[in-house]
């Protein structure tokens, strides 16, 4: 498998604290990958990192074969990647499906003049509609997000990254605050989008979900690489036993 | 229609163009400006100068709204870096700057202002008639701005710019628009003033004129076009029917823009949603 995804050297401090330091992450084409460590590890630093919400000390990252290290977060996200939050972070103005709609109008808000004589959005509703349907929430699409449970919406936030039709979708934590059934219904959900070609970065604590789901599993500790690997085999391994379970 | 109403209508014309320029930006993009008189003040002074040394009225218009738009722009770019209570704070200090600058121009006319502004050369029903096309193409740009995709960046900027980042919006492109917009129309309306009045002085476009147009957009539902345009009718209206609220208009601004916060953060258009919400259900 080719990488899709390389960050090198990231090293990562906020005033005198050191969040990341001299991190190496690869991600191939098409696998899913789960960034897993305990509190603190600096697991969403590293995603903030990649989509350039944090700005590191030092870091190398190639989305492809093109240098995304300089660039803007709103670059980055046009090349190809698309980002959950931890804590849902919805639009509260819009409805379940312009969130979607929103987001699937990627293109048409590029540039100012255009964004500005275009009024037509039936085109994007119709997609969002096909995405909402994806990740079993399009019941909702009509409601106010301020009044709908944390399930719908880990679901939305997964369905407007898919919107921006990424190659890559990092997904921080979508199963936290789930209940068992819940958390299945979406490791589900996020399996079979992984299935039809999208490359998958899944930061989660949910250790069964995780090994039910992921081809790969990348550990972090302390904000260092501690490894790497096929999940069976990486959980087995003594260090990451001691750092993440405490066994 | 008398000239007292003739004159009654074109202040409120342009009050209604002042207020919607302010709610593309703090409405519609969320960027809250406590200056948007300096953008007032820049367009009558611009109108004012050239109208004195002979240019024409169409011209003299589009200078003032061009000056205002690009120092709005320029002003614009402090909203990249700070936001919400900061970004408050730095457009009170453009609203003072502006003043401070102009009272010492002598070429601006110092404490004195400018006065002698030529005449519009039309009658005063047909500037009222000039002034307000140039209140509903407001209105009509204003709402079809938010029908638009960039309407709908607008909201995606004003809910949580982060996260419009990270669905590949360009954030300060589209904060900078809103500020380029919304200046230029306030420029538009000062030279509208300025020909109304033909007389300016520094302290029409100071901090209390800023917090007069936020009351404006503030009680009509921030965001709202047709809000904002009712409130900018009665808070206009209201001091000259009843003269004893003339004397007492900055507190009962004050009174309303607390109101407004505290009980309706909506305004009136979130009240007459919550009517008819009611009416219907």
């Amino acid at each position: 498998m080719t990488t899709i995804l390389l960050a090198e050297s990231v090293t990562v401090k906020f005033g005198g604290v050191t969040a990341l330091e001299d991190v190496h992450m690869d991600v191939k084409q098409g696998e899913f990958l789960s960034l897993i460590g305990p509190n603190g590890a600096g697991k969403t630093t590293l995603l903030n990192t990649i989509t350039g919400v944090v700005t590191p000390v030092n870091a190398s990252l190639k989305l492809g074969n093109k240098d995304i290290s300089n660039l803007p977060t709103h670059k980055r996200i046009r090349l190809g990647l698309a980002l959950t939050h931890q804590i849902v972070r919805p639009f509260k103005s819009m409805t379940i499906l312009e969130n979607v709609a929103f987001a699937a109008g990627f293109k048409k808000v590029r540039k100012i003049i255009p964004s500005l004589i275009t009024l037509n959005r039936s085109l994007e509703k119709k997609k969002a509609i096909e995405f909402l349907e994806m990740v079993d929430i399009a019941q909702y699409q009509d409601q106010e997000v301020s009044k709908l449970p944390l399930g719908v919406l880990k679901r939305l936030e997964v369905a407007r990254a898919l919107a921006v039709e990424p190659q890559i979708l990092l997904l921080d934590e979508p199963l936290a605050g789930l209940n068992s059934q819940e958390a299945g219904k979406l490791a589900d959900t996020v399996k079979s989008i992984s299935k039809q070609g999208v490359t998958i970065v899944m930061i989660e604590h949910n250790l069964s979900e995780v090994l039910r789901v992921s081809d790969r599993l990348h550990v972090l500790d302390n904000g260092r690489n501690l490894a790497q690997g096929e999940p069976k085999a990486v959980m087995n391994q003594p260090e990451v036993r001691a750092a993440y379970l405490g066994i | 229609m008398g000239l007292y109403e003739i004159s009654l209508a074109t202040g409120v014309g342009i009050y209604i163009i002042l207020a919607v320029s302010l709610n593309m930006i703090t409405g519609y993009c969320g960027q809250i400006s406590l200056g948007h008189a300096a953008f007032y003040g820049i367009g009558a002074y611009t109108v004012a100068l050239l109208s004195k040394i002979g240019w024409p009225i169409y011209l003299t218009l589009g200078a003032g709204f061009l000056a205002a738009g690009i120092i709005g722009t320029i002003v614009g770019l402090t909203s990249l870096r700070v936001r919400e209570d900061f970004l408050a704070i730095v457009t009170m200090g453009v609203a003072f700057l502006f003043v401070g600058i102009v009272r010492q121009q002598e070429f601006l006319g110092g404490e004195m202002g400018i006065s002698g502004i030529p005449s519009h050369g039309m009658s005063k029903l047909a500037y009222l008639g000039l002034v307000l096309f140039f209140a509903v193409l407001s209105i009509l740009f204003s709402w079809y701005v938010k029908r638009s995709w960039m309407g709908f960046a607008f909201d995606a900027v004003a809910d949580d710019e982060d996260t419009a980042k990270v669905l590949g919006l360009d954030v300060k492109a589209y904060k900078l628009t809103a500020f380029a917009m919304g200046t230029a129309m306030a420029g538009l309306a000062g030279g509208l003033y300025a020909y109304y009045t033909r007389f300016i002085i520094p302290d029409t476009f100071g901090f209390i004129e800023s917090i007069t147009i936020l009351s404006m957009v503030a009680v009509g539902g921030i965001g709202s076009i047709f809000g904002v345009v009712f409130a900018t009718i009665l808070l206009v209206l209201m001091p000259e029917f009843f003269r004893f609220i003339n004397d007492y208009k900055l507190l009962l601004y004050g009174v309303l823009l607390f109101s407004v916060m505290r009980f309706a953060p909506e305004g009136l258009s979130g009240f007459f949603k919550l009517l008819v919400r009611r009416k219907d259900g």
